[in-house]
Formats: structure tokens, sequence, C-alpha cells
């Protein structure tokens, strides 16, 4: 089986071809990133207008590279949310019309659910798992028991913690986007300097807070003056994603405990999102693995941020279960993965 | 114009109760304030204090609209928009957002006003928050604008000065 799969839920544009032997066969990703750097964030892709105005090249593009025409697709998969509305409808309105005129199945993909099973196209791991999703809008720990059955232990009560990156890149003045700049800027810190409140320390549960350690950054940062050195941007980076790591890693342990307990012979803890590609995060979550007797799988960066390859994966996930959609589905801007369902 | 110390959370959650109370449809409330001066927590709190009002379940997720520009909550009589306008470059991209839609049908709650430019609406009620010391304490400054603007002030002063009393 070979599926399309199409993306453009949030800032990218993008288009893919994926087949059930796992192989990526084409993953085109079209980021404003380059282009924005320079304002300090992504100029947003609000312009729905814009993915229109790429997303037949790419699917074109996609198609060049896969050496494939559209008429050898099996079915055509698309966000259909969760995101920026405007946006997925354009995914959606595409992916419709791609399914109509060539009589394929069409296949309405969770943004959130394409970015859990992608490690089953990457490491092919088995249900069940163990997710942490670590995105610019999302920080979840969820058990991942099957197509369609995600159970949400955790949750953010706040900010994610790619926004809390990105913001703290603001206030110290580090360039968009604000995780890889943090992580550099940090390799020069010294952690130990500024203590900052650890969220929900001491707290049950596996939700995640990340408001609270972004405003005492911005504490932080405004009592250094208004020039602070090169070193004290590297200590409070240092301090702040030492900070965040240890959060993340704290609320996975107690999701793993629960977890462990429920599936004894359960092995595997993966952590997908864009924020994944974090090297300190790495290392706490793999000590954390280690203890317990998991493996950590973390997917490649280029298939943590968002791309349709996860897409038409999960497409391809969903349709050897025979779930296809109709052409009428609703685009939706809000779609908790507590909600995807396996019918 | 009102002032208020907010010295926690508790106080934020009680402003934000207060001001749920007095909103209708057609309403617009501008949060300015730095980062990490607590727009989206009076946000979230007013989102759920309209929920809890109405008898409804609370959302799931309140998120930060940080990166999708918006989020709306349909639940309840009038609906709400809850925007941050923090990523947008040109006011023009605002309407893309049907932010238009939001001021005619809903109540509009805004982060990073200023981003709107000409398109800010004349009728509002302004709350700026900043950051007093360290932890949660917060300030805030409302001041009503327009004709429905003080209305909603007025209002939401005297529901204040009850609670207080």
């Amino acid at each position: 089986m070979i599926v399309l799969g199409i993306e453009t839920s949030c800032d990218e544009t993008a288009a893919a071809i994926v087949t059930d032997a796992r192989e990526i066969r084409a993953n085109k990703v079209l980021s404003q990133l380059a282009e924005h750097a320079p304002y300090g964030g992504v100029v947003p892709e609000i312009a729905a207008r814009s993915h229109l105005d790429h997303v037949d090249r790419l699917v074109r593009e996609a198609l060049a590279e896969a050496g494939a025409k559209l008429s050898d697709m099996d079915a055509i998969a698309v966000t259909g949310g969760p995101g920026l509305i405007g946006g997925v409808i354009v995914g959606a309105v595409t992916a419709k019309t791609l399914a109509q005129v060539l009589g394929k199945p069409l296949i309405n993909v969770n943004h959130l659910e394409a970015h859990a099973l992608t490690c089953r196209l990457t490491h092919d791991v088995a249900f069940p798992y163990l997710l942490l999703l670590v995105t610019g809008g999302h920080s979840q720990l969820v058990a991942v028991e099957g197509v369609g059955r995600y159970r949400v232990m955790g949750t953010t009560i706040d900010d994610a913690v790619g926004e809390a990156f990105d913001k703290t890149a603001k206030l110290l003045g580090l360039p968009y986007p604000g995780g890889p700049a943090v992580e550099r800027a940090a390799k020069a810190g010294d952690a130990s300097r500024f203590a900052l409140p650890r969220p929900l320390l001491g707290k049950p549960g596996c939700d995640f807070s990340f408001s609270g350690l972004k405003t005492a950054v911005a504490q932080t940062v405004e009592g250094l003056g208004p020039a602070p050195s090169e070193q004290d941007v590297a200590d409070v980076a240092a301090a702040f994603q030492a900070t965040a790591a240890e959060a993340l890693s704290r609320r996975t342990r107690n999701a793993l405990e629960t977890f462990a307990s429920a599936f004894p012979r359960a092995r595997t803890l993966v952590v997908a999102g864009g924020v994944a590609a974090n090297g300190a995060i790495r290392n706490e979550l793999a000590a954390l693995a280690g203890e317990h007797g998991f493996d950590l799988v973390a997917p490649p960066p280029a298939l943590c941020s968002d791309n349709a390859a996860m897409v038409a994966w999960a497409g391809l996930e969903r349709m050897k279960l025979g779930l296809t959609d109709a052409l009428d589905f609703k685009a939706r801007p809000r779609w908790p993965l507590g909600e995807v369902r396996a019918t | 114009m009102i002032e208020m110390p907010l010295a926690d959370l508790a106080a934020t959650r009680a402003l934000a109760r207060a001001l749920a109370g007095v909103l209708g449809r057609g309403d617009v409330v501008a949060l300015s304030g730095a980062l990490g001066a607590g727009k989206t927590e009076l946000a979230r709190f007013v989102i759920l204090a309209r929920a809890e009002a109405a008898r409804l379940p609370p959302p799931a997720e309140v998120p930060s609209p940080t990166y999708t520009l918006v989020q709306v909550y349909e639940a309840g009589a009038v609906p709400l928009w809850h925007f941050d306008l923090y990523r947008l470059e040109r006011p023009d991209d605002a309407l893309e957002l049907a932010i238009e839609e939001a001021f005619a049908d809903a109540i509009t709650v805004i982060e990073w006003p200023d981003r709107l430019g000409p398109y800010m609406p004349d009728d509002r009620i302004e709350i700026a928050l900043s950051r007093t010391g360290a932890g949660d304490a917060r300030r805030a400054a409302i001041t009503g604008i327009g004709a429905r603007g003080r209305e909603i002030e007025a209002a939401l002063s005297s529901v204040l000065a009850k609670g207080a009393a």
C-alpha cells in the first residue's frame, strides 16, 4: 500500500508519500523559518492562502521524488485537525478533491495521532507504549494502546513546553526557534547559578505546568538589568533547560510507573514532537527509561517536527483497520487526542 | 480606571469571575502586559468561569493560543474567542482569523491587542497586567473605552465592590 499524506495545520505546508513497508518515498516540507527568523518569530501562515499557494506544488514534488503518479496512490491522508482552521481546511479540501477525482479512500488524521504513531514508522514499536508528546502547542503523556486508543494520562494545565522554550529565548534575546537557540546558549552556561522554581514539585499526577517557569525566567532576566552579558544569558538558558528537563522527566516518571503496572510487558518510552530534539531532555528521559528497564525511542528530528510523512503513516495505520472517512468530514480547530477513536 | 493589586492566583481568579459575569455578546477584552505578566492565566480563568456559570463541564483544555492564534469556545449561550496576536506581523492578518466575526457574535478576549492596529474596536475593556515582585503577585489597570467599555467598567467596579464588602 502507498499513501499520500498532506499536512497544513500550522506553519508548515507538507506533502509526503509513504508505503506500508515503512518506506518514506518522499517527505517535502515548506517551512517559513529561514525567511522569518529575523523577525524573532514565524510570521504565521494564517494566510490559509499561503498554504493554498504551495500545497499543489509540494504534492507534485513529492510525487516526482517518489517516482509515482497520483493514480498509484491507494489512499489520501490529511490532517483534519487540530490546528489553525484556515490552514486545516486548505489541506482537507485538497485531499477531498484528490480522493473524489481519483476515486480513492480518504483518511482524516488527527495531527497529534500522527505524532503519536511516528515511532511505528521509524522504529516499528509494538503497542502498548508510553508516549511523551512535546511540541510548541502540546505537552502530553499518553498511553498508546493501539490505533485510535489513546489514554491521555497527563497534559499541560497552562503553556506547552515548546512555548516555554520559545518565550525564554525571546526574553533572553535569542533567535527563533527558541528550542535550538536555548540549547546552544545553555552549553556554555552554569545551571546552578539561578534557582528557578520546579513546576508541580511534590504534586502527584502527570500533568505539566510551564507558565510559572516562564514568569520566573522573566523575573530573573529583569534582575540582570538592561544589558545582560553573554554569560548571564547562557546561565539563565542552562537553568531554564535543566528545570524544564527535570520537570518533564519527573512527571514522566509518575506516568511510567502507572503505565508499567498496567502493562507489565511494555518496554518502550517514546518521546515525539519538536521538543524531542533537545539533547538535555533526551538524556534525562534516557536515564529515566533505563532505571525502569525501558528503552527510549525518539524519531529523528525531521520526523519529530511537523511533517506529512507522519500523516501518511497514520493514514496507513488507520486504513489497515478499514478506517476511512467520508468526503464531508469537518476540519476541526480543537480535537484532543483522547477523543480520537478507531471507528 | 480601576487599579487593583492581585496578590495571588486566587485574586486573579476572582477578577476573572467578576469580569466573566459582566461580559456579553459583542464585548471585547484587550489584555496587555509583558511576557509572563499573566494574560493567558487571566483569560483561562475567564473561560473557566463562564463554563461554570453556564453549569457546563469545564473545557478539557484551555491551551495557550500562541501558536494557533485563536481558540474558540462554543459552549454556553455566547461563544468566546480567545486570540493571541503575538505572532502577527500585520494588522491585516487578523482579518484572516475571522476576528470580525468574533467582534459581531462572540465575546472576544485578545492578548497582544496592539497588533490589531486600526482594527481595534472602538468599544472595549482594556486590562493591563504587570508583575509586582516575585511569585504570582500582579497589578491590574482596567479601563473602559467607548460607551460599552465604560458600561463594562462600571458594572465590573460594582461587582468588585460587592465582592470586597
